[in-house]
């Protein structure tokens, strides 16, 4: 371990703001990327699901009306 | 003809790509968090300080990885543009689109982290030297590649038309990578190469380059994340993806 103390590794030789500032702004964005892909996939595939369900029950919709030709999705 | 050529052109399909990606991911997390943890715990806790720079030259552990990234992921990205253009195979397309916006976080991570290296060290945050002003640009053609992308509506144009544009922007790799040999430039030379002997401490190359391999393996997690969603949206309407859905996933 090269710091003797925590305050001492906090201060980084008076470039705290500069070393800290690097840190942070990295690991935000490192966080926050996933998470927005995560956030994307979910509402994607609800989307989706919902399309999917809408279109079944309009084909069940058309059956019932007794027409001949299928939905056209 | 070999089987095992056989099965690796399998997975070109989105079809069967898009599970395989799904079960690669977690994986990758994982090489990132120990490598990253590891590269952190050497770089912050480990290595000593640097006799001209003082503390601040531990911003390189992040600075570095992030530079070379930004310049790795723009060549892979052309890459896999350059191949969907030339073989029109959709998934490679995809993959260059799912890179694009990653590439560009890590370009805008390298200035940022620069601007923060060069305040303490030059005295300023941002000179118009070679090596910044490439940079720059660098993320300029990131920016202009999911702009143009975006702007067109049908896929397969946007793919190509973003495949020349990242075609064209390659030029700018070895430009940003050489240009402090090139010219006399404030940004000081490179201190890893590899056709000498790095200019640095061992432990200061290690912390460096577990960082690296940790932003390489997070890069790769986060576009097989993102490949996913655009291959889902792209191919909803097939029979696999209507599958896909309805069993749960």
């Amino acid at each position: 371990m090269y710091w003797s103390s925590f305050s001492e590794f906090l201060a980084m030789g008076n470039h705290g703001v500069y070393v800290w500032g690097s840190v942070i702004v990295m690991a935000i964005a490192m966080v926050v990327e996933p998470l927005l892909l995560i956030r994307g996939q979910k509402s994607l595939v609800a989307r989706l699901k919902r399309q999917l369900r809408a279109e079944s029950r309009e084909k069940i919709v058309d059956q019932g009306a007794g027409r001949s030709t299928p939905f056209q999705g | 003809m070999d089987k095992r050529v056989i099965n690796w052109f399998k997975f070109a399909s989105p079809q069967a790509f898009y599970p395989l990606a799904g079960r690669m991911i977690p994986w990758f997390w994982a090489l990132a968090a120990v490598f990253g943890v590891a590269g952190l715990y050497i770089g912050f806790l480990v290595a000593p300080t640097d006799a001209q720079q003082g503390e601040g030259y531990r911003i390189i552990f992040l600075h570095v990885p992030a530079s070379w990234l930004s310049m790795f992921i723009y060549l892979v990205m052309a890459f896999w543009a350059g191949l969907g253009l030339a073989f029109n195979f959709r998934l490679s397309a995809m993959m260059a689109t799912a890179l694009a916006p990653t590439g560009a976080l890590f370009a805008f991570l390298s200035l940022w982290t620069g601007a923060l290296w060069g305040k303490p060290m030059w005295g300023t945050w941002w000179v118009w030297d070679a090596r910044l002003t490439s940079e720059l640009i660098l993320l300029f053609l990131y920016v202009g590649f999911i702009a143009l992308q975006s702007a067109i509506d049908d896929p397969r144009r946007a793919d190509r038309a973003g495949a020349i544009l990242a075609l064209v922007g390659v030029v700018n790799v070895p430009i940003i990578y050489f240009s402090v040999k090139w010219w006399n430039t404030l940004h000081q030379g490179s201190s890893v190469s590899l056709t000498r002997s790095p200019s640095m401490a061992t432990t200061m190359l290690w912390g460096m380059l577990l960082c690296a391999m940790a932003c390489w393996m997070y890069a790769i997690a986060v576009a097989l994340m993102r490949v996913r969603t655009i291959i889902l949206e792209r191919e909803r309407h097939t029979d696999w993806a209507r599958a896909e859905l309805s069993s749960g996933e």
